[in-house]
């Protein structure tokens, strides 16, 4: 067991002393994306994992995070407060990550897809959108 | 600007809907909310409601057509605690679209009015809403002297009991509005009972907690929103979905237990390494909640995180359980002994350990043993 003391994220720093796998979550959860890659591959469904419902020490999502890495697409989303959206280091895998106004993660997931939907225009959007700009060109709506 | 509104936000007269008789959908629309947001939101909400991802287009959907509740909230024997944790919710917008999502039509810390205007918005909203509306209470009743707690000259038990006959269901918040709570400590000089103790002709949710985790608060109006319907509730009235599993069970210490390795003070060696903290009165093998998952102030940590035992703050009668250090967690036992024969058996142990606790706080509750400033500095 290492006896380094890993940070817990915030500003206040708990000198809690853990071991590297002290829930023995984070290896299942690596093989539980290779799965979900697997899947993705050969049926075409896509997987949204909830980082928060699984039980983790102090550092283990970090450890799960460095472990994934940075990947090729970087995106940042302004919609109620930001969003981060990530590609991994393994293509397929992202990291999304909600926050709120204050700057604090409210949710975060890792989707195995080939693009989250967060990141796709949305119809309802798209019709608004367009009524808008058919206003703004003076046309009349209907036509 | 009326021609560039959507035309959803029209009824049949081509007039604007009032926000009573809008969508939830609809009125984020009109306030310039995109449906990326709305998304997002229902993403967030699904997390903290510990649901499946796979739930996100489903509760996107039911939202967006749910129609504003009218919610009257009474606070009888409490300290406000309640709706601190509510008002301080990490995930401001988040929980501002609730808010924006229910008409909050009673809450005597939150309205504006006052005194005879109040009631009066309190009164209104249950006649409009007859059989419609949602009922939240927090605080207990008092039933020795209905003197001990008034609102506006009229008692606690006959606010609950007036407010109670139209509501479509009641949701309790805190453990003084499940269980009791302080005030029912023994010898409970007010006779305070819990709203269920009053109530048996109406669903009621119990959401305890010293306070409840504000998104458990704020996830159980969710649920009703999108669903209609109040959520799957234990043996105790608690929604399984976050009182489902004992901290115990979800606990990142819970190694340390399974190993019999166990703090015995608060600054010895197994403290500084985070072990287990079972044997300084960790009340985790018999308290169920959802704060080793969905935490604390910010999702920074919680209790057993900063080195704490939990308190069983959403158990019934946990003020009554012989010390929150000591007594019923304190089992006579050789505990690392029994830790480490149970784990051989590690599914079961929080069970047979348990089991044992249970056993302890029931021995503890019969002689009522107070805990002194002694106690407090062991």
């Amino acid at each position: 067991m290492s006896d380094a003391a890993i940070p817990v994220t915030g500003a206040i720093k708990f000198n809690i002393q853990i071991g590297d796998e002290l829930t023995h979550n984070v290896k299942p959860l690596l093989h539980e994306i290779k799965h979900a890659l697997d899947n993705l591959i050969e049926t075409g469904k896509s997987t949204i994992i909830d980082l928060r419902s699984i039980p983790l020490a102090p550092g283990e999502e970090e450890k799960i995070l460095n472990t994934l890495g940075r990947g090729e697409v970087q995106a940042q989303l302004n919609a109620l407060g930001l969003s981060d959206v990530s590609e991994t280091q393994y293509a397929g895998v992202w990291i999304v990550t909600h926050y709120n106004d204050e700057q604090h993660v409210i949710s975060r997931f890792i989707e195995v897809t080939t693009m989250p939907e967060i990141l796709c225009s949305q119809t309802e959007d798209v019709m608004k959108s367009y009524s808008r700009l058919t206003l703004d060109l003076g046309d009349n709506l209907e036509t | 600007m009326t021609n560039k509104k959507d035309k959803s936000l029209l009824d049949k007269t081509g007039l604007e809907k009032t926000d009573v008789n809008r969508t939830l959908g609809e009125m984020l629309r009109s306030q310039g909310v995109s449906r990326r947001s709305f998304l997002k939101y229902c993403a967030a909400t699904a997390s903290m409601m510990a649901m499946s991802p796979a739930m996100i287009p489903k509760i996107a959907h039911a939202l967006e057509s749910a129609r504003r509740p009218s919610v009257i909230w009474l606070s009888f024997q409490e300290c406000t605690g309640c709706t601190e944790s509510l008002t301080r919710a990490h995930t401001a917008t988040i929980e501002s679209l609730i808010f924006d999502a229910i008409s909050l039509d009673y809450h005597h810390t939150l309205q504006a009015a006052a005194g005879h205007a109040a009631e009066e918005a309190r009164e209104a909203a249950m006649k409009e809403n007859f059989g419609k509306y949602l009922l939240v209470v927090d605080g207990s009743i008092p039933m020795d002297n209905p003197g001990y707690s008034t609102i506006a000259g009229i008692s606690n038990y006959d606010m609950l009991m007036e407010t109670a006959k139209g509501a479509a269901a009641i949701i309790a918040v805190g453990t003084c509005a499940t269980y009791g709570g302080l005030p029912h400590a023994n010898p409970n000089p007010t006779g305070a009972v819990s709203v269920g103790d009053l109530i048996k002709d109406k669903p009621i949710i119990n959401v305890p907690g010293c306070p409840p985790i504000p998104v458990v608060i704020t996830g159980v109006l969710t649920h009703f929103l999108t669903f209609g319907t109040i959520p799957e509730l234990d043996h105790i009235g608690r929604p399984k979905v976050f009182y489902g599993q004992s901290i115990h069970d979800r606990c990142y210490r819970r190694p340390f237990y399974d190993k019999g390795l166990f703090a015995e003070t608060f600054d010895d060696e197994g403290a500084k390494k985070g072990w287990c903290l079972y044997k300084l009165g960790c009340k985790g093998p018999t308290t169920y909640n959802a704060c080793a998952t969905t935490k604390w102030n910010d999702g920074t940590g919680w209790p057993i995180e900063a080195g704490h035992p939990c308190l069983g703050c959403s158990e019934p009668d946990f003020w009554d359980g012989g010390g929150f250090y000591k007594s019923i967690s304190m089992p006579t036992e050789n505990i690392t002994q029994t830790a480490i024969y149970t784990a051989a058996a590690a599914a079961a142990a929080g069970v047979v350990l348990g089991t044992m606790n249970k056993s302890k706080k029931n021995s503890a509750v019969a002689a009522h043993n107070k805990t002194s400033i002694d106690d407090l500095e062991k």
